[in-house]
Parts: C-alpha cells; sequence; structure tokens
C-alpha cells in the first residue's frame, strides 16, 4: 500500500499545477457552506450577545436597524438625530436610567462614542490605565484602539475633519487621553469614548476662542454694540481644551435642543421597561423605542434565509465543480491509457492500478479538506474581526 | 524454458496470421527471433509473456502453461519471472530514473523495495552510465538513455527469462553496444534466458540461437499443403 501511496504522491507531485487547481476548486467547494457557516454562527453570538445585553433603546424614527447597530456596534449608518431633551423626558419618567449615546465622529477612522460615565458603568468597563475622561476634551480609549494605535494615558488624538472641503465646518478637536479600558472582547474595544459634551464641541455645537474683553483679541473683533460684540475669523478658535482656556468654551443656544444618535435605558424592571414603551407607541411621536435583541433577531433571520438560499445555490455550484472534477479525472485516465497498459504488460495487477487511482483523487480530496480546514479554522479565528468590518462597517 | 505447440494467432482486424507449429527455446540460451517487418516477432513476444492470447496452441515457460493461466495469474507471472525491454521503452513520465528502476518492486506485492534493492539498482543505473541521472525525470534524458532505464527496470528483479524488443533499435553505436553488452553480461552471469527482437543482422552473431520466423510461418504453410 505505501507504495501505491508513493506513486500517487510521485504522480500528483509531478503534475503539482494541474493537482493545486484540482484540490483548490474542491476545497472552495468545500469551504465556502463551511466557512459561511461559521461566520454566520459568529454573527449570531457576537450580535446577540450584545443586543440582549441592552435593554432599550431610544431614537428618532426611522431604520430601527440602524438605531441598534449604530448605537451597540459604532457601525452602519448614521441614524437621524434626536434632541438632548429626550434624556430628560426618560429620566423625568423615573422608569429608566437614560444613557446618552452620540456616535457621529471618528478619529482615524474609529468611531468616538460621545456619551456619560453612566455608560461605562453599564457595561461593566473597567480601566486598564489612567483614569475616566472627567473634563471637558478629554476621552478614554477601548483596548483595542489602545493596542492598535499604542495610545497610553497623556496621549492625544485629534478629530477627523467630516468633509475636507467644509471650510465652514468646526476644526478638528485634539482630545486627551486619560485612560486605556481593559480588553472586554466587544466593540467597545474599538472605539474611544469622550463625554458628550466633548462630541458637541467637535461638531461646533460648543466652542472656546479668546476673551473679546481682552486686548489681545481686539483684531478679531468687527463692531462693538453695547453687550452685543461681533467677531471676525482673525479671532482665535482653540482647537483644544487645556486648563488655561477651559474657561472659554461655552454652548450657545439650547442643550436640550442639541443632537445625540440615541438613548440606552436601563429600566428599573420588566414592568418599567414595558410601561417606557407603551409610552412610545402614542401616534404623532417622533421617536422609536426598541429591543435590541429583537431587532437583531429578525435581522438574523433575514441572514439565515439568506444564507439557506446560498447554501443551496452552492450545493448546484458543487456538484458542477465535482463533475467538471470527474471529468478531468476521466480524461486524464484516456491521456494515460498508455501508462496503464505499460504498468499491465510489466504485471500490475488490475487492483493495485485501481488502488493508484482511488489513491491519486484521496491525495486531492484529502489536500482540498485540509485547505477548506485551514480556510475554515482562519475564518473561524478571525471572523468577529471580519463581520465588524465587513456588515457593521 | 520456453516451449510452444500448434499455436495460432490472429488479431480481430486485418489479415495477419501467426502460426507456429513447434518451437523450443532453451533455458539459459540466448535467442534471437528475426524477421521482416510484419512477421509476428513483437506477436510472438507477446504471445510468450502472456501479454497475448492465442486463438490455438499452448505455450510454456519452464513448467508454467502460459495459455492455461488466467489473465491476473499472467500478470503476476510476468511480474516475477519475466523482465521486459519495450521497444518503446514504456517508461513512467513522472517518475525518476531511479523510481522507474525500481517500479516492479512498486508494483508487487510480493517483493520487498529495501534499501539494498535500491542500492542495486543505483548500481545497475552506474553499469549503464545512468548513475549520476537517478534522481531526472525520464523526459529529460535521451532516446539511449531511456532505453538504458528500461532496461535496468528489466533487469532489477534478475528474472529467469528476458525478453528483448528490438531493445538496441535506434541507438547510437556507443548505447547500443553498452546495452547488448549489459543485456547479454547480465543473461550470461545469472544462467537465465534471453529472448531478442532485432533486425540487425550484425547483432546475431553474438547469440546461442537465431530464429526466423518466416521458416517457421513457411513450415506450417507446407504442413497445410501436404496432405
Amino acid at each position: 500500500m505505501r507504495s501505491v501511496v508513493y506513486l500517487a504522491w510521485r504522480y500528483l507531485a509531478y503534475h503539482r499545477s494541474k493537482t493545486a487547481v484540482l484540490a483548490l476548486s474542491i476545497a472552495l467547494i468545500l469551504y465556502v457552506p463551511a466557512g459561511l457557516r461559521v461566520l454566520v454562527e459568529q454573527s449570531r453570538r457576537e450580535l446577540t450577545a450584545r443586543a440582549a445585553a441592552t435593554p432599550l433603546l431610544i431614537g428618532a424614527k426611522g431604520s430601527p436597524l440602524e438605531l441598534v447597530l449604530k448605537a451597540l456596534y459604532a457601525g452602519g449608518e448614521t441614524p437621524p438625530p434626536m434632541r438632548y431633551g429626550e434624556v430628560a423626558r426618560v429620566a423625568a419618567s423615573g422608569l429608566a436610567l437614560p444613557i446618552p449615546l452620540y456616535i457621529r465622529f471618528h478619529t482615524q477612522g474609529d468611531p468616538i462614542v460621545g456619551t456619560t460615565l453612566d455608560y461605562l458603568a453599564f457595561r461593566g468597563l473597567r480601566l486598564a490605565a489612567g483614569r475616566r475622561m472627567a473634563r471637558l476634551g478629554e476621552c478614554v480609549a477601548g483596548a483595542g484602539v489602545a493596542r492598535r494605535r499604542g495610545l497610553k494615558p497623556g496621549d492625544s488624538v485629534g478629530s477627523s475633519a467630516e468633509t475636507l472641503f467644509d471650510v465652514a465646518g468646526a476644526y478638528p478637536l485634539k482630545m486627551h487621553v486619560v485612560g486605556i479600558l481593559a480588553p472586554t472582547g466587544t466593540p467597545d474595544d474599538q472605539v474611544i469614548f469622550a463625554d458628550v459634551k466633548t462630541t458637541w464641541v467637535i461638531e461646533g455645537l460648543a466652542h472656546g476662542h479668546q476673551d473679546l474683553s481682552r486686548p489681545e483679541a481686539a483684531p478679531g473683533v468687527l463692531r462693538r454694540e453695547g453687550a452685543h460684540v461681533t467677531a471676525g475669523a482673525a479671532l482665535v478658535e482653540y482647537n483644544e481644551v487645556t486648563p488655561q482656556n477651559i474657561g472659554s468654551f461655552h454652548f450657545h443656544g439650547d442643550v436640550s435642543s442639541y443632537p445625540i444618535t440615541a438613548i440606552l435605558a436601563v429600566p428599573r424592571d420588566e414592568k418599567a421597561a414595558t410601561l417606557l414603551m407603551g409610552r412610545y407607541q402614542a401616534s404623532g411621536e417622533m421617536h422609536q423605542i426598541v429591543r435590541p435583541l429583537a431587532v437583531i433577531e429578525k435581522l438574523l433571520g433575514t441572514v439565515l434565509t439568506v444564507q439557506n438560499f446560498v447554501v443551496a445555490t452552492l450545493a448546484v455550484v458543487a456538484a458542477a465543480t465535482l463533475a467538471t472534477a470527474a471529468l478531468v479525472f476521466l480524461l486524464s485516465l484516456r491521456l494515460r491509457r498508455r501508462e496503464m497498459e505499460t504498468l499491465l504488460r510489466i504485471g500490475a495487477s488490475r487492483r493495485r492500478i485501481a488502488a493508484l487511482m482511488a489513491s491519486e483523487i484521496a491525495g486531492v480530496v484529502g489536500l482540498a479538506a485540509v485547505l477548506a480546514g485551514l480556510l475554515t479554522w482562519v475564518t473561524a479565528t478571525s471572523g468577529a474581526g471580519l463581520i465588524r468590518r465587513l456588515i457593521l462597517h | 524454458m520456453i516451449r510452444i505447440r500448434d499455436l495460432e494467432f490472429a488479431y480481430p482486424e486485418g489479415d495477419f496470421r501467426l502460426r507456429i507449429a513447434e518451437l523450443s527455446v532453451g533455458a539459459g540460451s540466448r535467442t534471437a527471433f528475426v524477421g521482416p517487418s510484419g512477421s509476428g516477432k513483437t506477436t510472438l513476444l507477446n504471445l510468450i509473456s502472456g501479454v497475448a492470447l492465442p486463438q490455438r496452441g499452448r505455450v510454456w515457460i519452464g513448467a508454467t502453461e502460459m495459455t492455461a493461466l488466467s489473465e491476473a495469474a499472467r500478470r503476476d507471472f510476468r511480474l516475477h519471472h519475466i523482465g521486459m525491454v519495450f521497444q518503446e521503452f514504456e517508461l513512467i513520465e513522472y517518475l525518476t530514473v531511479l523510481d522507474n528502476v525500481l517500479l516492479p518492486y512498486r508494483l508487487s506485492s510480493r517483493l520487498v523495495l529495501t534499501p539494498q534493492v535500491s542500492r542495486k539498482a543505483a548500481r545497475l543505473a552506474a553499469r549503464v552510465a545512468l548513475g549520476g541521472k537517478l534522481g531526472r525525470y525520464v523526459g529529460c534524458l535521451s532516446h539511449g538513455e531511456r532505453q538504458r532505464v528500461g532496461l535496468c527496470r528489466a533487469l532489477l528483479t534478475e528474472p529467469e527469462l528476458v525478453l528483448a524488443d528490438e531493445p538496441t533499435a535506434g541507438l547510437d553505436a556507443a548505447s547500443k553496444a553498452l546495452v547488448l553488452e549489459v543485456l547479454l553480461d547480465d543473461v550470461r552471469r545469472r544462467g537465465a534466458t534471453l529472448v531478442t527482437v532485432t533486425h540487425e543482422a550484425e547483432l546475431l552473431s553474438r547469440f546461442d540461437q537465431v530464429i526466423d520466423l518466416r521458416d517457421y510461418q513457411a513450415a506450417v504453410a507446407r504442413q497445410e499443403v501436404a496432405p
């Protein structure tokens, strides 16, 4: 038997290109359904675990899925904003603890999540180094972001301009990293946390600039009419919050009208959750309230249906590929007829020649299985990251 | 060693017919089959080795009646008792020189491939000036070198009978001399029987017995006319 396997191996090694193409074709046929299954299962685990740990989400009316993907995973399309004043409405109801989330800006591609310290406490996020954000302009980096970018307390990160040509937009804000979170294996590892007010500074709703009453600000003052001062572009606006200039930062307009993405509502109990949901069912209500788990399960239902269609299609493709592989083997047998005749003339038994052919087929299928297994393993190990990149971003 | 009685063979298509009333080849002898193209020399080698079966008649090799054996038994007998040198070499392209020489050992369930056998194969290859090309694929070899690989493969198992179908055809003078020398020396040394098909008259003096198939066909024809 060893001799037969050796001869089969020599044949496959000699025709290595043909062997590689055949093995790769069969490997892909084996891998795609297996990889897809692994990926879907990981998606299900990844999405469900996070959703199950989030009781209720309130957002502006629109796509519940967009709201959930943004609020839970900081990914996907940005849903329409809601007013910050809604936080006070939920708090006043006494039914749930409202945690605001403003997820719109990025720093070098990493999402900036504007929230409150309640969020860190609710998710059980622990610090690996430094302290939590306490002042305007401070931020805390998730473990993944910190590892990838080599961040540590004392470093700074700049918010990215939303569009390159938005000359009227807010200046990028240089934020101070004051803490690094311990890894959690959740999307929280891949974001930068800041106070929601800091994100409003990034947006330009709050800003700090030179004191107009000071002589050094005079070149920036266009007009003074009593208490009303009109300033020009020469006025120095701060793009970093420092102990020296923090006093100059101020908010314009009604803070309750400021935008946020969602409110993570943590109800007292199930009854409070039901009552709160009831309050958002009224006609004319401008907001929606969703149970993230229900939204994700609906999404997974769609994903599973699509997966079934894909698997069914793959079955047809697999049959075609295997038929082609069989054809290649048969044609190869025709081409090797003289070789077979030689072996028979020397005295090889038909059984041995059949074993040789079977070993060659087994070699190709075995190689394909190893390749498919390897690819499936890679998918399983890097699937979570892949899901975040492919689905959420 | 070889006995043939009342042999008659015809291919399913065409009018070729080989008829031999009686033919014997002594054990340990060196015999050459001669005759013009189409006289049935290669066919006779195939009938002796059991690759083909006659429609009539009997063929013995030693005490074994080849014509009475099953196809599987004939193949097994060939593998273990006959060394065959083919005119077209019949080498396996995906095997190296050494692996081609060792092929009978890889095809047999009784022959055991040991390091000693591999060393013996290497020595044999060195005798035919292929010692430095053991690891080469046979597709890279010249015509003469390929024939020498085929010769080594036929001799490695030390068969009692060597059947060689025009082993020197198309070879240059040096290769021809080398192949013939090794072939004759090997069978002489071991006391094996050699049957060769050849067209080359200048080689016939090296054989103990020369059988012209035209004579055998004519004898059968005379017998048929006589009554």
